[in-house]
């Protein structure tokens, strides 16, 4: 069991023969995931590593190819419309990678998708995998390893720090979630949270937070209030300066809010066993296990 | 990225709402010039991206253009923030009536922009929403249909019970929606909305954000930076594609994903040291890019160690090797290094590495250790 992607997901990659699309297609094949369908404008007709075949447009790929997620390496320019596209094509999982989207365009394409039925995961994210069945992204598959956890988190390469952490300690996970670190992204926290609580196969969540915003505020809210499962939370950016955006367009302290202590301060206020430093998830998820 | 007082007021002139007259300088003959043409009392006001000018010093009210050439002659050139100051605005002093604030942002928490306004203009806003959160009036907007009419005159009657001055305030707080959409702003806002004795509602000073993933689609914007305004060294990072933001500890810290690196600052604080800096050297590193890094760093004098944490996705480790290895090549780095590579292309790396006689860890615990344990030793454990 998992979350959002399992061995029924049939793929199509949005940008499948640019430099990033290409790259990610083949370690995603590689992985066994099931790619049924790229698509760039132009190149209908023609096939990706002479197996997988291309359309013009991402409708083409769910008629013809029975596509039902796709994942977005578009530019960022384009990325918006290659959102809206996925989301009139009737595809319910649209992943978006690409990094760089601006926010206005977030505040279009959130509802689109939502009155559209789909979710959204990201943008600027690495995307997801459930080890051992499918991945959806970036993620490397050779980190993770099948098991009880569920990990949601709002970085990238941080995620993989304790992914591999659990993988080496041999504890494997249901499935990885990264959510993104924009202002306005797809799916959040509870979305997450509430999908794993629901999964039988997951028997504890880490959350990986940051500074900025306050949805870890609310994931801790939820979690007092909806969940049985154990959650165990690390939230980056303690030392982070007020006011300057750390990377991550989402990442940044405005006036007092959004800190890493007031989001611990949160996190223990609901019960959730707080990281202090990325490798102390082991023994903390060890222990709920 | 942050546009300057006279940019924001200059965007929003371009988008029909009133803004009193006034001009940019870079000199004290420029100033007294242009309070010539003005006439009768000025304000100066020093166009640097940090705020408290006042207290600073940095705003200087001027009876005459001659007072006003001696008060330019103060400000520019002066440190507000560790900035220089490069640029004065120079406007009429207004008289003003009353003071309000009106601003449009996107709000995270609805996924949509939303308005913000306030009848306790002038100050600050942030302590008004902490202290009388009841005088912040708020209206999200539908990006489908933008500020309705309505909406923008029901705002308009929390600043003012006349209907005279709602009606230009509503205005004004519809073509600041444009102003906001047109730069690609993350926040635009007027602080203070200020009417005059004449009963006229004008924009006095205007502050506008510019969301930097927007910039690729505005060059009209992106002119519109000036790097005499920024840190240098962030500047250089910037122009390196490299996100780099300067901290006041000793241990310079290079690493691949925003995540990861503010990870790996608190995990040098956890272990008992100071973090020099935030750098992220993203995603597909090629060599070029560790090598600018390893100069942004090494031209901060507070280093006294360097922590390499490189967890190889799409980032290779072999990639990140190579560059340190060409920059230690190119100058020569007085400080010591400690390396962390894992992931992608890791055994390729400590090859590499262990070719020119740099040891090379996997673990980040015990990298963060020895990077803390070589400022305080003077060398690498």
């Amino acid at each position: 069991m998992s979350v959002f992607i399992d061995n029924s997901t049939r793929l199509v990659i949005q940008g499948i023969t640019g430099r990033d699309g290409s790259f990610h297609a083949k370690a995603m094949i590689a992985y066994g995931t099931k790619v049924v369908a790229g698509v760039t404008p132009g190149k209908g007709g023609q096939t990706f590593e002479g197996t997988v075949p291309i359309f013009n447009t991402v409708a083409d790929a769910v008629a013809q190819a029975g596509a039902n997620t796709s994942v977005i390496y578009v530019p960022a320019k384009f990325a918006a419309d290659a959102v809206f596209e996925a989301a009139d094509a009737g595809v319910k999982l649209i992943v978006c990678i690409t990094e760089g989207v601006p926010v206005l365009d977030m505040t279009r394409v959130f509802p689109y998708v939502k009155e559209r039925g789909a979710r959204l995961i990201g943008p600027n994210c690495p995307g997801l995998i459930t080890p051992g069945q499918c991945k959806v992204g970036i993620i490397p598959g050779q980190i993770c390893t099948p098991g009880p956890v569920g990990l949601v988190s709002r970085s990238g390469t941080l995620t993989y720090e304790v992914v591999y952490q659990l993988t080496r300690a041999k504890i494997g996970q249901t499935t990885c979630v990264g959510i993104g670190g924009d202002p306005i992204i797809g799916t959040n926290f509870i979305d997450c949270l509430a999908a794993f609580e629901s999964d039988p196969a997951t028997k504890a969540v880490v959350m990986m937070g940051e500074i900025g915003g306050t949805d870890e505020q609310q994931a801790a809210e939820f979690v007092q209030k909806h969940m049985k499962k154990p959650v165990v939370g690390f939230i980056a950016g303690q030392t982070a300066p007020p006011g300057r955006r750390m990377g991550h367009a989402g990442a940044i302290i405005s006036g007092s809010a959004g800190t890493a202590a007031e989001k611990m301060a949160a996190f223990a206020a609901a019960g959730i066993a707080v990281m202090k430093r990325p490798a102390d998830v082991v023994g903390l998820v060890r222990e709920r296990l | 990225m942050n546009l300057h007082e006279y940019q924001a007021r200059e965007l929003l002139r371009k988008a029909g709402i009133p803004v009193p007259p006034g001009d940019v300088a870079s000199t004290p003959a420029e100033v007294r010039e242009i309070a010539e043409k003005l006439g009768g009392k000025v304000v100066v006001k020093a166009q640097v991206h940090a705020g408290g000018r006042g207290k600073a010093g940095g705003v200087k009210l001027a009876a005459t253009a001659q007072e006003a050439e001696s008060v330019a002659k103060k400000i520019l050139g002066m440190q507000i923030k560790g900035l220089t100051v490069h640029k004065v605005l120079v406007a009429p002093a207004a008289d003003i009536a009353s003071e309000a604030y009106v601003g449009v942002i996107v709000d995270r928490a609805t996924h949509s922009a939303t308005f913000m306004v306030s009848p306790a203009g002038g100050i600050d806003i942030e302590e008004v929403a902490a202290k009388t959160p009841e005088k912040i009036f708020r209206q999200r907007v539908d990006s489908r249909y933008g500020l309705l009419a309505h909406q923008a005159l029901a705002l308009a009657f929390k600043l003012y019970p006349d209907v005279i001055k709602a009606r230009q305030a509503a205005e004004i707080l519809q073509k600041l929606y444009l102003a906001f959409l047109n730069a690609g702003a993350s926040l635009a806002e007027i602080n203070p909305l200020v009417v005059t004795p004449a009963g006229q509602v004008l924009a006095l000073d205007a502050k506008i954000v510019v969301d930097d993933n927007e910039l690729e689609r505005r060059p009209d914007i992106a002119a519109m930076r000036d790097e005499t305004a920024e840190d240098p060294a962030e500047v250089q990072a910037r122009n390196a594609n490299l996100t780099y933001i300067k901290l006041e500890g000793n241990v310079g810290c290079i690493v691949n994903g925003a995540g990861l690196a503010m990870a790996t600052m608190d995990l040098v604080k956890y272990y008992g040291g100071e973090p020099a800096n935030f750098l992220d050297i993203g995603g597909s590193s090629n060599p070029q890019k560790v090598v600018d890094a390893l100069k942004i760093i090494t031209s901060d004098p507070n280093v006294k160690a360097i922590l390499f944490n490189i967890f190889g996705g799409i980032t290779r480790c072999d990639d990140v090797a190579n560059g340190i290895v060409t920059a230690t090549k190119q100058f020569t780095v007085k400080v010591p290094i400690v390396i962390r590579l894992t992931g992608t292309n890791e055994e390729k790396a400590l090859e590499i590495l262990k070719g020119v006689g740099m040891p090379a860890l996997t673990d980040m615990d015990e990298a963060v250790k020895q990077a803390v344990a070589a400022v305080k030793g003077g060398k690498a454990a």
